[in-house]
C-alpha cells in the first residue's frame, strides 16, 4: 500500500539557512501524525511543502502515489504549471494558523467557494454538503454570518469545514490553535480529534503535547531541519530517546 | 467624608429600584432560582458594588465650551454674509443663469461631458488594470514597461497630451495594421480614425489609466498575503482568486481614490476645450463670448459640475458600503434607512399616544 504522505530526502533553504535538511516521513494513510519541535525548527515549512506551498531544493514529496508539484523526466523534476499544481492542492486540505477565512464572503460562501472553482461541482450540491459540514463543526447557524462576527474557535471551525469540503486525501494543520485564546483551544482541538476518529489522514504541527498524547498515532520531532526522532506518542513524549526532545518538552510540559 | 458614608449605608431601599432598571426587582428573589442564572445575576452585582460617592445616582454632565459657541457666532456670521452677497448682488444676475441654466445646447454639452467622462473612466481604468498586473508581474520587463508608461503619463501635463493627440496627424499621415519593421496589412488616414473626440478621449483614458494603474496595485497589495495564500492552498484557479478573493477586497481602498480619480476627470475634461469640443464649459464660454454675460454662465457651469459631482459622491457612498461587507460586524445605518427608522419611531409615538390618553 502506498502511503498517504511519503517525503524522500526534503531539503530547503532559506539564503544560506537551510530550513529542511534531507527530511523523511512516511505516513500511512488513516494515520494522524503530530509534528513537534522548537521555533524555527521547519515544522511549518515542512508541512507547506506537502502541499507545494513552499517549493523543496531537493528530493521529493509523494501524496497517494502522486509526485506533487513537479513532473519526473528521467533524472529530473520539472515543476509543473500553476493549473496542475493547483488541481493537486484541491485534494490536499490545508488549515492556517491564521485561519486565513474570506472575510468579504459568508461562512457558507466560504466553504462552498473551492469545491465549486476549482473541482468544478454543482453549487447546489456542495450547498447541501456543506451545510451539513458546518453542522458537524457545530455551526450550523452560522451559515449567514460573516468571519468577524465569530469568535476566533468559531472561524478555525469554518476554516476547517472549508478544508474538508474539497474531499481531502490528507489534511494539514498549521498551529492550528496559536492564533486562539485559552479557553478557545478546546472547541477547535474537539473538532480535530473527531475527524481523527473518522480515519481521516491528518498532519498537525502544533505546541499541545496533551493533544498529541491524546490523538496522535505518530510523533515526529524536529530541530534544526531535520527529524530528531518518530513513533507513537508513549514512546516520543514519555520516554525520550534523545536529549534534544527531552530539553524541548521539558520546557514546553 | 462622614456624611457620604452614612448616605451609602442607608441607601440599598433606595437603589434597587432605580438602579436595576431591567429585572422587575419585587419578583427577582423567586424567580432567578428557578429561572436561569443569567438572569438573576444583574441585580446582586448592583448591590456588591455601590455607585462610588454614594447612593443617590448621579448624572453625568457634559463639559461645555464656551468658546465653541463664540465660534459658531463668528462663522455664522461669515455664512450669513456669503448667503447675503449670492442673494443680493445683482452681479450674480440670477434672472440670466436661470434662462441658460436648462437649455438645450448647455444640456447636450452636459451629455458630452459626461460622454468623455464614462469612455475616458471605463477605458482608463481598464488600461490601469492592466498596467496594475503588470507591475505586479514576476517578469522584470512587464514590470519595467508599466513603470515607464506611468512614469511617461504622469509628467506629462494632460493639457499637453491632448494637444499631441489633436495634432497626430501632422506626425502619422496614415496608421497602418503591421509587423515592426514588417510587412503592413492596411491603413487609414489618421485623421479619419481621430475626430477631436476621439483624440479628447484617448488623451483622457491614457492619462486616466497611469493613475489608475497605481491605485488598482495600490489597492491590491493592501490585501493580506494570507487570502492569496489560502485562495492558492484550496486550488482555486488562479483568475478566479484574483477576481472573487482579491479584488473585491482591494475595493475597499481603491474606492476612495478612484472616487477621487472620476470626480476629478469629470471636471478635468474641461481642459478638453482647448481641442474646441462642445462639453460644458467650451458651450458656456461660447454663450458668454456672444452675449457677454460671463458670470452668471460661468454659474451655469458651477452648478452643473456641482450637482453631478453630488451624484457620484452619493453614489460613491453605496458603491463602498456594497464592498464594506463583512468588514465591520455590522454595518451603519445609511442616512434613508435612519431616516426611516426616525420616522417609523415618531409614527408608533403616535399612535401609542391616544392608547396613553384613552387609559
Amino acid at each position: 500500500m502506498t502511503a498517504a504522505v511519503d517525503l524522500r530526502g526534503v531539503t530547503k533553504s532559506f539564503g544560506a539557512h537551510r530550513v529542511l535538511d534531507d527530511v523523511d516521513l512516511e505516513l500511512a494513510e488513516g494515520t494522524v501524525t503530530v509534528v513537534l519541535g522548537p521555533s524555527g525548527s521547519g515544522k511549518s515549512t515542512l508541512l507547506r511543502t506537502i502541499n507545494h506551498l513552499e517549493k523543496i531544493d531537493r528530493g521529493q514529496v509523494r501524496v497517494n502515489g502522486t509526485l506533487i508539484g513537479y513532473r519526473q523526466v528521467g533524472n529530473r523534476l520539472h515543476e509543473l504549471p500553476e493549473r496542475d499544481i493547483l488541481r493537486q492542492r484541491s485534494r490536499i486540505g490545508f488549515v492556517f494558523q491564521q485561519f486565513n477565512l474570506f472575510p468579504h464572503l459568508t461562512v457558507l460562501e466560504n466553504v462552498v467557494e473551492a469545491p465549486v472553482s476549482a473541482q468544478r461541482r454543482k453549487r447546489s450540491e456542495v450547498e447541501v454538503e456543506a451545510r451539513t459540514l458546518l453542522e458537524r463543526v457545530g455551526l450550523a447557524d452560522k451559515a449567514a454570518a460573516y468571519p468577524r462576527q465569530l469568535s476566533g474557535g468559531q472561524q478555525q471551525r469554518v476554516a476547517i469545514a472549508r478544508a474538508l469540503a474539497l474531499q481531502p486525501d490528507v489534511i494539514l494543520f498549521d498551529e492550528p490553535t496559536s492564533a486562539l485564546d485559552p479557553e478557545l483551544v478546546g472547541e477547535v482541538l474537539a473538532v480535530i480529534k473527531e475527524l481523527a476518529r473518522d480515519g481521516t489522514t491528518l498532519v498537525v504541527v502544533t505546541h499541545e503535547v496533551g493533544f498529541a498524547r491524546e490523538v496522535a498515532d505518530t510523533v515526529v520531532f524536529l530541530d534544526g531541519g531535520r527529524v530528531v526522532e518518530q513513533g507513537p506518542p508513549e514512546q516520543v513524549i514519555d520516554h525520550p530517546a534523545h536529549e534534544r526532545t527531552r530539553a524541548f518538552l521539558d520546557r514546553v510540559l | 467624608m462622614p456624611s457620604l458614608s452614612t448616605v451609602r449605608r442607608s441607601a440599598p431601599p433606595t437603589t434597587t429600584s432605580s438602579a436595576s432598571s431591567s429585572p422587575p426587582s419585587p419578583a427577582e428573589p423567586t424567580a432567578g432560582a428557578s429561572t436561569s442564572a443569567l438572569s438573576a445575576a444583574p441585580a446582586p452585582a448592583t448591590h456588591s458594588v455601590p455607585p462610588s460617592g454614594g447612593g443617590p445616582v448621579l448624572t453625568v454632565v457634559p463639559r461645555r465650551n464656551p468658546w465653541t459657541w463664540v465660534g459658531v457666532a463668528g462663522v455664522g456670521l461669515l455664512v450669513a454674509m456669503f448667503v447675503n452677497g449670492l442673494v443680493t448682488n445683482p452681479g450674480w444676475d440670477w434672472a440670466t443663469f436661470g434662462r441658460y441654466f436648462a437649455t438645450e445646447t448647455v444640456i447636450r454639452a452636459l451629455g458630452t461631458t459626461i460622454q468623455l467622462t464614462v469612455l475616458g473612466t471605463v477605458a482608463g481604468f481598464a488600461l490601469g488594470l492592466v498596467l496594475a498586473a503588470m507591475r505586479l508581474s514576476s517578469n522584470a520587463f512587464l514590470r519595467t514597461v508599466a513603470w515607464a508608461y506611468i512614469w511617461a503619463f504622469r509628467s506629462i501635463p494632460l493639457i499637453v497630451q491632448l494637444l499631441f493627440w489633436f495634432n497626430i496627424a501632422y506626425l502619422y499621415q496614415t496608421i497602418s495594421v503591421g509587423l515592426p519593421f514588417g510587412p503592413s496589412f492596411g491603413s487609414v488616414e489618421t485623421n479619419d480614425l481621430f475626430g477631436a473626440l476621439g483624440a479628447a478621449v484617448l488623451g483622457l483614458a491614457l492619462h486616466q489609466a497611469a493613475y489608475a494603474a497605481e491605485i488598482i496595485r495600490g489597492g491590491i497589495l493592501s490585501v493580506d498575503e494570507g487570502q492569496r495564500e489560502a485562495a492558492s492552498a484550496l486550488g482555486i484557479p488562479r483568475r478566479r482568486q484574483f477576481a472573487r478573493i482579491v479584488l473585491p477586497q482591494a475595493m475597499r481602498s481603491i474606492l476612495p481614490n478612484a472616487a477621487n480619480e472620476v470626480i476629478s476627470l469629470f471636471k478635468g475634461t474641461s481642459i478638453v476645450s482647448v481641442l474646441a469640443i462642445p462639453e460644458l464649459f467650451y458651450q458656456v464660454q461660447v454663450i458668454y463670448g456672444r452675449n457677454s454675460r460671463v458670470v452668471p454662465l460661468l454659474l451655469v457651469a458651477t452648478v452643473w459640475y456641482i450637482i453631478l459631482t453630488t451624484l457620484l459622491s452619493i453614489g460613491q457612498y453605496y458603491v463602498e458600503r456594497h464592498f464594506a461587507r463583512g468588514s465591520a460586524r455590522s454595518l451603519p445605518p445609511t442616512p434613508l434607512q435612519r431616516l426611516r427608522a426616525r420616522w417609523a419611531g415618531i409614527a408608533t409615538q403616535a399612535a401609542r399616544r391616544p392608547e396613553e390618553v384613552a387609559r
